[in-house]
């Protein structure tokens, strides 16, 4: 659609764009195929109760009902239960217990969506309802009921403990520093609420035995393969089709029940079955994030040089243990806590418990637990300057790693690849006009006026991983890419990941062009569909830049390389002496003999004499294996006015200064940015999921999750640093989710600052208005429950 | 029960459940999937097509509501002359990520220029407040809508990359 061949890295827009705007994007939604049916999912009211009886008979004598589903068939399939992403089991249909609100218990298939509904409504449960366990801190409690019964001698709510860093070392600097700071910090339970919910259209065929479901996922290739080894089908027979997807967040890594419903459904009814939850379903029962409660300490010299920073975490997995993350950390990356500054020693220790709530927890743009330890360093690292009366960007800019120091091995082991941090800070700083905000606060609190500047650095860890120490589920996460040029020179990449919004047929395209010099219109990017794309483990986590770019990069290199042998035997001259530049490969010296990369492709497909070794065509492959995590960081600074008559929060400015290496297509980058800024303002004021004692879901719509529209989101003022990666094939890094990582802690931060005259130290998110004046007036809401004082 | 109403310029008569909303009529009957459904509470927005010209959230209105009506939807955004100044204006400002909230937004943003040529920052801003995006931090989006107000009568295809010039109207 552009009138001059764009090459390479850059602004370009969108190849995505054309159709969405037409309102032409394909949604699983709005997949209809001849003779499909549609399912609802019957839910648990109770978040803890016996299942006494299902009575379906009403429900099946609906004259448009084909079939009714429930946990006693699926036993017969042995498709009750499935392995979980961690180690774990989850009920696809409750069959001795419900667990949580808005568990899956009965399934109905129909003729149409709403019929399916109503005869929900026929399906008659006989519950026995059981004591709760709501609060993460007494799930341990001797006289907690025991939520996971079903597992073989489990008689209390245990998941797991988990530690990393040196304790000894760690209690030695406490023991001997100057200062030491506690704070009980919570990250609460938040939801990625993509606007598009989850969904699936599976379509058995009955005759070719091939399954092919088109799905929400963010990962199909995974999808693909748990399929086959759970429920025992062929691979080959399995296609999984994501087709465009109306945001995931980390919502649609996971195989949710109704998945799994809608391939029983079409088995069973020899019919294409579509289900697609509603808000409350996704609201209530697919994988939230977070849910950690951090009692976080620092030590530091009275100069300000941080010593030591030790975390100890009750983390809540809900009532089955399903977090997505590599499957040896079962806390994810969280232990990349120590954040951005010099100091030898940390330590962390992380419990996790069953409580009877919906599973998760990593999602959201979390980056596996990363949002949440960048959260306790930045509010900890905030509450050591409150305790020395220093000013935070001070006290941060004493502890930062210095540029020399890269790669720099963490006290708990991450090494981080490159950076300077010092830069970006000064540039966040330049960009906000630091000095002058703290006078003009200065002057505000004389007039008794409430305004807080939040800072918050962060470095994330993002494109998992090596194949040495990663896996989900025994699945290495590497990823495969395939770049094949046609004859007449235009070519297609195919990606094992998957977008949801991120603009993978963009910028993949620029990889290939940068690197082969075709323009970037003349890539096709092919994604999102087993039967047609090379095996990986998808989209999230950051990971696709870091890992799938680099495959793709690689392979087209490679595309270069085997486009030089056959440049050099068209000019019959030896490879070495030609120069590549921009698609034209040209004599070394005499530039004018010269071979475009279009004449390389079509001689490569024609009758030209190959050297010996050199096959036909112009194609390359590439399985990129990481050798480590890329480390994107940056700086934010946020300005906040506080109504001291309401507590409410106005969010006046957010400065972000973002350092993700090279940037493939800057405009898409700082789209990334914008979002998970809104993000961060959304989640550090508004977003929350809590519940009552009786363990209701307190979040089930949008009435109450509340989201931020444009009226609470900021003009973002962005800047930028390039560090780029050393070890990634174009030195890019991850960017999907820096801004969500870090954007909380600068805007609780702001508001804490805020709060200052009123010898606030810390207020766990959300910062409603209640929970602001509430803080102001010395009663601080536990906003992960609903029970004040 | 039957229903008939215009959509995008096009009568269509339909024999419905009473019940059916008008979302569900726009995609499952006529196939006009370009309007999404995110919610069941008319917070999120996405739903938004115009219904004699107000924006409404369709799915908090009946189909039956609509009967002798004239509703459009995105699908009735493009012109013989090509894209909405809108559309360009998403396209250009990269005012959509995942395009589920996008044709609301567009169908909002056409409302507002319709009735306010040159909107201000805080006059967009006010005007999209009905509809969430979970993308974009809402930044883009307005800059298309300026974009769009910058140029009326922006017909053809091609992008508009270079600085913002208005067109002669």
């Amino acid at each position: 659609m552009t009138a001059v061949a764009e090459v390479g890295f850059g602004r370009r827009l969108r190849k995505e764009d054309p159709r969405f705007v037409r309102g032409k994007g394909t949604y699983v939604d709005d997949i209809a195929l001849p003779g499909m049916l549609h399912g609802a999912v019957l839910r648990s009211p109770y978040a803890h109760a016996r299942i006494r009886s299902i009575e379906t008979s009403a429900a099946e004598a609906h004259p448009k009902v084909k079939a009714v589903i429930t946990g006693q068939l699926l036993e017969t399939l042995n498709l009750a239960w499935i392995p979980s992403l961690s180690h774990d089991v989850v009920a696809v249909l409750a069959t001795d217990k419900v667990r949580f609100q808005g568990q899956e218990v009965a399934f109905v298939v129909a003729e149409d969506r709403y019929s399916a509904r109503d005869a929900l409504e026929l399906i008659d449960v006989d519950y026995e309802p059981l004591p709760v366990v709501i609060d993460a801190k007494r799930a341990l409690d001797a006289e907690a009921p025991v939520i996971r019964d079903d597992l073989e001698g489990k008689t209390d709510n245990h998941i797991f403990d988990w530690e990393a860093g040196d304790k000894a070392a760690t209690d030695a600097a406490f023991a001997a520093a100057d200062v030491v700071v506690a704070q009980d910090i919570l990250y609460p339970r938040t939801h990625p609420a993509p606007l598009e919910t989850c969904g699936a259209v599976a379509d058995m065929d009955k005759v070719t035995g091939k399954l092919t479901v088109y799905c929400t996922s963010q990962a199909p290739h995974a999808h693909r393969t748990i399929y086959a080894l759970v429920a025992g089908l062929p691979e080959q027979k399995i296609r999984i089709v994501s087709p465009d997807i109306g945001g995931g967040f980390g919502n649609k890594v996971g195989i949710y029940p109704g998945y799994v419903l809608a391939v029983v459904g079409s088995i069973v009814t020899g019919r294409p079955v579509k289900w697609v939850e509603d808000r409350a379903e996704n609201l209530m029962s697919t994988s939230f994030a977070r849910d950690y409660h951090m009692h976080t300490e620092i030590a530091a010299t009275r100069e300000g040089r941080i010593q030591a920073v030790r975390v100890h975490v009750v983390a809540d997995h809900g009532a089955f243990n399903n977090t997505a993350q590599p499957s040896q950390f079962p806390a994810g990356f969280f232990h990349i806590f120590t954040g951005s500054y010099d100091y030898p020693a940390a330590h962390c220790t992380v419990t996790g418990v069953y409580t009877n709530k919906c599973p998760g927890g990593v999602a959201y743009a979390c980056s596996f637990r990363i949002t949440e330890a960048v959260y306790a360093i930045e509010r900890i690292v905030d509450c050591l300057a409150d305790e020395l009366h220093m000013d935070a960007a001070e006290l941060r800019m004493r502890n930062l790693l210095r540029p020399d120091q890269f790669p720099y091995t963490t006290p708990t082991g991450w090494e981080y690849d490159s950076g300077d941090y010092p830069r970006a800070l000064r540039a966040a700083m330049d960009i906000a006009g630091y000095e002058e905000l703290r006078r003009e606060q200065e002057e505000k609190r004389e007039r008794g006026e409430l305004m807080g500047i939040g800072l918050a650095f962060f470095t994330e860890g993002v494109g998992a991983g090596p194949r040495r120490n990663m896996d989900i589920l025994g699945l290495g996460m590497a990823d495969g890419a395939e770049v094949r040029i046609h004859p007449t020179g235009k070519g297609v990449v195919r990606l094992s990941v998957q977008t949801q919004g991120q603009g993978h047929e963009t910028t993949f395209a620029q990889i290939v062009s940068e690197l082969t010099g075709i323009p970037s219109d003349d890539i096709e990017v092919l994604h999102g569909d087993t039967d047609n794309t090379p095996f990986g483990l998808g989209t999230y986590g950051s990971r696709s830049t870091p890992v799938s770019g680099a495959a793709v990069a690689v392979a087209a290199r490679r595309v270069v390389d085997k486009a030089r042998v056959i440049a050099a035997t068209m000019l019959e001259i030896a490879p070495d002496d030609l120069e590549f530049d921009r698609g034209t490969f040209s004599v070394k010296g005499n530039p004018s003999v010269s071979k475009t990369i279009q004449d390389v492709a079509l001689a490569a497909h024609g009758s030209l004499e190959l050297p010996e070794g050199v096959e036909g065509h112009l194609d390359a492959e590439c399985v990129y294996n990481p050798p480590n995590l890329t480390y994107p960081f940056g700086a934010y600074i946020c300005v906040v006015d506080v109504d001291p008559g309401t507590g409410e929060v106005k969010v006046r400015r957010f400065i972000a200064v973002d350092d993700c290496g090279v940037r493939i297509n800057p405009m898409i980058v700082e789209g990334q940015i914008h979002g998970g800024l809104a993000d961060g303002v959304g989640m550090a004021l508004m977003e929350v999921i809590a519940f009552d004692e009786d363990g209701n879901h307190l979040g089930g719509s949008f009435m109450d999750y509340q989201l931020p529209t444009a009226l609470e989101c900021p003009s973002w003022e962005l800047g930028e640093t390039v560090t780029p990666s050393p070890h990634h094939p174009i030195g890019a890094k991850g960017v999907g989710e820096s801004a969500t990582v870090g954007s909380p802690a600068a805007v609780v931060n702001a508001v804490i600052d805020a709060l200052k005259p009123y010898g606030v130290r810390h207020a766990d998110m959300p910062l409603t208005p209640a929970q602001v004046w509430r803080t102001m007036h010395g009663r601080p809401l536990r906003t992960d429950l609903a029970i004040t004082d | 029960m039957q229903v008939t109403m215009t959509v995008n310029g096009q009568p269509y008569t339909r024999d419905i459940e009473p019940r059916m909303l008008l979302v569900h009529f726009l995609r499952d009957e006529l196939g006009l999937t370009g309007t999404h459904w995110g919610c069941d509470t008319s917070n999120c927005g996405t739903c938004v097509v115009h219904v004699d010209d107000v924006p409404v959230k369709s799915c908090t209105m009946l189909a039956a509501m609509a009967s002798g009506r004239e509703v459009r939807t995105v699908e009735g955004l493009e012109s013989g002359e090509g894209l909405d100044p809108v559309q360009q204006g998403f396209v250009n400002e990269h005012g959509l990520q995942c395009g589920f909230c996008t044709p609301a937004m567009m169908m909002t943003a056409r409302w507002l220029l319709d009735h306010n040529a040159d909107p201000s920052q805080a006059e967009i801003r006010e005007a999209i407040s009905g509809t969430f995006c979970r993308c974009t931090g809402y930044e883009n989006i307005v800059r298309a809508i300026r974009w769009a107000a910058e140029h009326p009568r922006a017909a053809a295809e091609a992008p508009v990359q270079e600085p913002k010039e208005a067109q002669p109207a």
